[in-house]
């Protein structure tokens, strides 16, 4: 039988080695799985690379991790922001490596590895300093810049249910790069709100089906969201 | 006379058509979604994927599963959908979302945008969503001050900060006047400091197109 559980965020995140490449869900706090993230800090893997749209917010989840000196280097779009501080310090003192990508780019990086699709021109950026060194071609007229697939071997993503099977509904917002980051990495860990029987979820209204997810983790949030305020 | 940002934003507002699909970029040109006009519905696009977003939302509103991309809290009204970060950058560069609304540091007039990093040595670049709109809504419009607080004049020759994205500007909605780009000309749409055509040449250092219309 499948049965994708797992007991507890320690034993979710126990095989993660130093210097893989995490990509972590969320944008800004929505989505942010911040119980394994905390996992992965308490576990104590160093040297990691780590994928998502920003730098940390605030004190907690990806910016502790920051904090922690266990990220070698940050692919992202948008690391600047008034509550990044963990990582401007770091970056300002030369201790963490940064990839800046714009954000469409970020996201069909990721959806590229998950659909086996070696490269692809992509309009954006184009005679930008982030297209420099790049190869570009023009196509009908319109000019493009080559960008290979972003790769992880492992993903840490929240949604808000998921069955036995890892097939994951999300939550407004928080939804967005989990699903494609599910794909891409060798292995993914969900952590979600509740975990319900096989039939529960409208096979019609899946988001992410379960051969993309390797691991669930079922920790209630109600109380948690509830108090979150975006920041 | 000048207009403040949020009479900008009000300007900017009344001029998408009914049915219009807008994404309104981070800082300034959220402004515009305060000013929609009633009368028409407006779809906004959000790049952390929704469409048909609602406004920000009050205090006993507020969810953190529900934000704008400027990570504010907004509301969810009928009709609005949910996507995942591919499609929604899917939106922008297949051409589907019709009107953005971008800040900038400088505009050139051949439409090159500026607005995602200064170059200083100690800066954090941070593009976020930004060239990819600009290169993929098919109409890109800016809101900004015509000049910066040392007295730029911020629509230029050829842009000096590193570009966002090239001639993809149409129209500038500034505090002093509103202009239109094309075929490496500007012209004065209107005008609404206390100056005519001759006196903003002058100010801005540039050769002006009258597309004033008389009123």
């Amino acid at each position: 039988m499948v049965n994708k559980r797992v007991g507890s965020a320690g034993e979710a995140v126990a095989d993660i080695p130093d210097g893989a490449t995490v990509m972590i869900g969320g944008f800004g706090k929505a989505g942010q799985p911040v119980e394994l993230i905390d996992a992965l800090l308490e576990h104590g893997a160093k040297d990691l690379v780590v994928v998502n749209n920003n730098a940390g917010n605030g004190t907690t989840g990806l910016a502790a991790l920051i904090g922690a000196g266990q990220v070698r280097k940050m692919i992202c779009s948008f690391p600047r922001q008034k509550d990044s501080q963990i990582f401007d310090e770091r970056y300002r003192a030369g201790e963490i490596e940064l990839e800046i990508v714009p954000q469409g780019n970020l996201a069909e990086r990721i959806r590229a590895a998950g659909a086996g699709v070696g490269a692809f021109f992509t309009p954006t950026g184009f005679g930008t300093m982030l297209a420099e060194g790049k190869e570009t071609r023009e196509i009908d007229g319109r000019n493009y810049v080559l960008e290979y697939p972003i790769k992880a071997d492992f993903a840490l993503i929240k949604a808000l249910k998921s069955d036995r099977r890892g097939n994951l509904v999300y939550r407004k917002t928080a939804r967005n790069f989990g699903p494609i980051m599910a794909a891409a990495a060798t292995t993914t860990i969900a952590q979600v709100d509740s975990v319900v029987e096989l039939g529960e979820l409208d096979p019609e209204a899946m988001v992410t089906p379960g051969i993309y997810v390797d691991r669930v983790l079922e920790l209630p949030q109600d109380s948690v969201r509830m108090e979150g305020k975006a920041s | 006379m000048k207009l403040s940002r949020t009479e900008i934003a009000e300007r900017l507002a009344g001029d998408f058509p009914d049915g219009a699909v807008v994404n309104l970029g981070i800082g300034l040109p959220t402004l515009v979604a305060d000013y929609l006009p009633e009368d028409r519905e407006i779809i906004l696009h959000t790049e952390n994927g929704m469409l048909g977003m609602g406004r920000a939302a009050a205090e006993d509103e507020i969810d953190g599963d529900l934000i704008n991309a400027g990570k504010i809290p907004v509301t969810e009204p009928p009709g609005a959908s949910y996507f995942h970060h591919a499609d929604s950058f899917a939106m922008m560069r297949g051409g589907h979302i019709d009107y953005c609304v971008l800040g900038a540091y400088q505009v050139a007039i051949n439409g090159d945008l500026a607005n995602w990093h200064t170059g200083a040595p100690d800066a954090i670049p941070a593009v976020g969503g930004a060239m990819d709109l600009a290169i993929g809504a098919k109409h890109v419009y800016v809101m900004m001050d015509l000049f910066t607080k040392t007295g730029q004049c911020k629509i230029v020759e050829q842009c000096t900060y590193p570009l966002t994205g090239l001639g993809c500007v149409e129209r500038i909605y500034t505090d002093m006047a509103i202009f239109e780009l094309s075929e490496g000309q500007i012209r004065v749409l209107e005008i609404f400091a206390d100056l005519d055509l001759a006196g903003l040449e002058e100010a801005m250092g540039l050769r002006l197109q009258d597309g004033l219309v008389a009123a």
